[in-house]
């Protein structure tokens, strides 16, 4: 529907060409607050990629791609942390994404009004806690019993797959992906809700009119009807992992090296970057560092632009079997 | 048409942008002139505490000065004194000669307490006082010592029952000061560690998990049976962690305490005469503790305001004197009166137009 239908010959100006100067005022300031953003983004790029220059000079297209982290031999590479980020992220999305969307199709769908408030209300409250305290609570309560309960269970069990194998430390890739999965599971598990109440109670009626059990309607005609912003949710969630510094560095052992098993230690762009940055007194180290610091910058871009385009084709697909 | 207009509002946003950050910029250039005098430090974090314990108490002594610290860590402390953003730097680790050079001018290194570090364990059913030689404790970082019953320790401790347990090695992750003193010592006592992995705030550990900060190393060291650590001595003295004893250089195995450091510090005064960055670690006195270190304010030789330097030099004066009482109820050990003396001829030679800024007394 456009304007000129609506408004049929009344006191309402036309929108097109911007005559109205508080119109044209108001455009330019938002456009402004806008900019704003994107210089912001420029000239910290801009930054980041002149201190790192003597870094990328040096080490040119290796520095992703090896594993040595010397600061006495000002040695550096980037693998190992890029590998912990990627790795770290991926097991708290697998194990807080099935969680959070339990969680919210049951709140939305299922609970009693009487139960969903208060639950909704707990786990949004998460998001608020500060990653410090998450931290605190890894060192003293989770990886203890990460050691002592659950490693020796999961070697006990699985053992003979190598991801979890060798010795149980407590901290490690696993205690950071638990970490990880707990604080990004009330952004995830909050805006799938709101995505799943925008849904049309006509959609769900249809289904139930057919004759779909409670289940089939979740599944024929709610979910992927709010399928993309489910994925966009778990982008979120994604986003907030990737770059979550203090909580991870407290317990995933720091140490710059390429392991299979979860058990063992790891290290994070993020986490290294906080870790050495203020104590980097030669120009060379600070330069890897804000080098680490622009990967992960790219990793961003680059992994946020893929889910872009994986909620661009599967928006088609959604709105496809909605339709059938 | 649309686009043309997009043009226009973008010329007339980065004339704004550029509007705004000329107002902005516009009061600090006016804010110079001031009643009082404004002293800017930024650097280590570890003498922290003493450091605002000092600049509240030399209110007292001299109300014009007031000192604004920023504890960012030695390395950014440094960088700010190279841009001259400060008017002075604090680092746990002396400049080496080569850095020095990369200053713009002559940087004084003006020691002002001591610092130790402490080796923590946790084992089960085993008391205070675990010895080690350098040997162990080098071999067991080294990745070289995995058992905790392995003889180059057990035979160390006969009257402790040391349990048949994998060795759980932990240290600092993030860059430190502390990690700084520890692998100078690693790296003077060990010729393998030298070759290997060396010194430095940040190094490459050849084994164990990375905690952040004191807290970080002691809280793994407490929740891991079998885990050794290190930690400033204060910090371990507050926790009342176990410790272990070490041998020194003379032989004896030394309880680390403040007398102990203070006793290294006075042991290498003949090295300090020479260079005050001259690591104090591995000290030749007898009832020293052998993992010691300085930490140092960095001051330029030649300052450009002479009032400002005059004050600077005046309350390093009393740091190093009056302000050294502060230092033991804070858990750092105090400098001894000898280096105290090899400090005073440093401050002296602070000067602005090549005078010396401290009147000589």
């Amino acid at each position: 529907m456009s304007s000129s239908e609506a408004f049929p010959a009344s006191g309402v100006p036309p929108r097109a060409g911007g005559t109205n100067v508080a119109d044209r005022l108001f455009k330019g300031t938002t456009l402004l607050f806008a900019l704003s953003v994107v210089a912001i983004m420029v000239l910290m790029a801009g930054a980041m990629l002149r201190t790192a220059l003597p870094a990328i000079r040096a080490f040119g297209w290796h520095f992703p791609f090896t594993s040595t982290w010397d600061p006495v031999a000002e040695r550096f590479g980037a693998l190992p942390f890029i590998y912990g980020t990627l790795v770290s992220s991926l097991l708290a999305l697998s194990i807080a994404v099935p969680l959070s969307l339990g969680g919210a199709i049951f709140l939305v769908e299922l609970a009693p009004h009487w139960l969903a408030q208060p639950i909704a209300f707990l786990i949004d409250l998460l998001a608020s806690i500060p990653s410090v305290v998450y931290g605190l609570w890894g060192i003293f309560v989770l990886a203890p019993w990460l050691r002592t309960t659950v490693q020796p269970a999961l070697g006990a069990l699985l053992g003979v797959l190598p991801l979890f194998q060798g010795p149980a430390y407590g901290v490690g890739m696993l205690a950071a992906g638990m970490i990880l999965a707990i604080m990004v599971i009330p952004f995830i598990s909050g805006v799938s809700r709101e995505v799943l109440m925008a849904v049309p109670n006509s959609q769900r009626e249809a289904a139930l009119a057919l004759g779909a059990t409670k289940w089939e309607a979740i599944r024929t005609a709610v979910l992927p009807y709010s399928r993309s912003g489910i994925i966009g949710a778990i982008i979120l969630g994604l986003g907030r992992a990737l770059g979550e510094t203090m909580a991870v560095t407290m317990v995933i052992g720091n140490r710059p090296e390429i392991a299979l098993s979860l058990f063992a230690p790891g290290y994070t762009m993020a986490s290294v970057i906080a870790n050495e940055f203020a104590e980097a007194t030669s120009d060379f180290h600070l330069a890897a560092l804000i080098e680490i610091g622009l990967l992960l910058f790219g990793v961003t871009i680059l992994v946020n632009g893929l889910a872009r385009l994986l909620v661009w084709s599967v928006a088609g697909n959604g709105a496809a079997t909605v339709r059938e | 048409m649309r686009w043309s207009y997009l043009h226009k509002w973008m010329v007339f946003g980065v004339l704004g942008v550029a509007a705004l950050s000329a107002l902005v910029s516009l009061p600090s250039m006016t804010n110079e002139v001031s009643a009082e005098m404004l002293i800017n430090g930024a650097g280590a974090t570890f003498p922290y505490p003493l450091y605002s314990k000092w600049f509240s108490e030399y209110a007292r002594v001299d109300p014009s000065a007031r000192f604004n610290y920023q504890s960012i860590g030695s390395g950014g402390g440094i960088r700010q004194v190279k841009v001259g953003t400060v008017d002075f730097g604090a680092s746990d680790a002396a400049l080496s000669d080569e850095d020095l050079k990369q200053m713009p001018r002559e940087l004084l290194h003006i020691p002002t307490v001591a610092g130790a570090v402490v080796i923590t364990y946790n084992l089960p059913g085993v008391g205070k006082g675990l010895k080690l030689t350098p040997d162990a404790l080098a071999e067991v970082y080294l990745g070289q010592i995995t058992k905790w019953k392995d003889p180059k320790i057990a035979s160390l401790n006969p009257n402790m029952n040391l349990p048949d347990q994998q060795i759980i090695v932990v240290h600092r992750s993030d860059g430190s000061g502390t990690t700084n003193i520890f692998t100078t010592y690693l790296n003077t006592i060990s010729n393998t560690w030298a070759t290997k992995v060396g010194k430095g705030t940040a190094v490459n550990w050849p084994v164990g998990l990375g905690g952040k900060g004191n807290e970080g190393v002691a809280g793994q060291v407490k929740q891991t049976p079998g885990a050794i650590g290190y930690v400033e001595l204060a910090y371990a003295e507050q926790n009342k962690l176990p410790y272990a004893l070490l041998k020194n250089r003379a032989g004896r195995f030394v309880e680390p305490s403040l007398e102990a450091t203070s006793a290294a510090v006075a042991g290498a005064i003949g090295e300090l005469v020479k260079d005050v960055r001259v690591p104090i670690v591995n000290s030749p006195a007898e009832r020293a503790y052998p993992i010691a270190g300085l930490t140092y304010l960095l001051v330029y030789k030649a300052q450009n305001d002479q009032k400002k330097a005059a004050s600077l030099a005046k309350f390093f004066w009393w740091a190093i004197h009056d302000g050294q009482k502060y230092a033991p109820e804070l858990l750092y050990p105090p400098l001894p009166p000898q280096v105290v003396k090899v400090i005073e001829s440093t401050i002296k030679q602070i000067t602005f137009q090549g005078k010396p800024v401290l009147e000589a007394n």
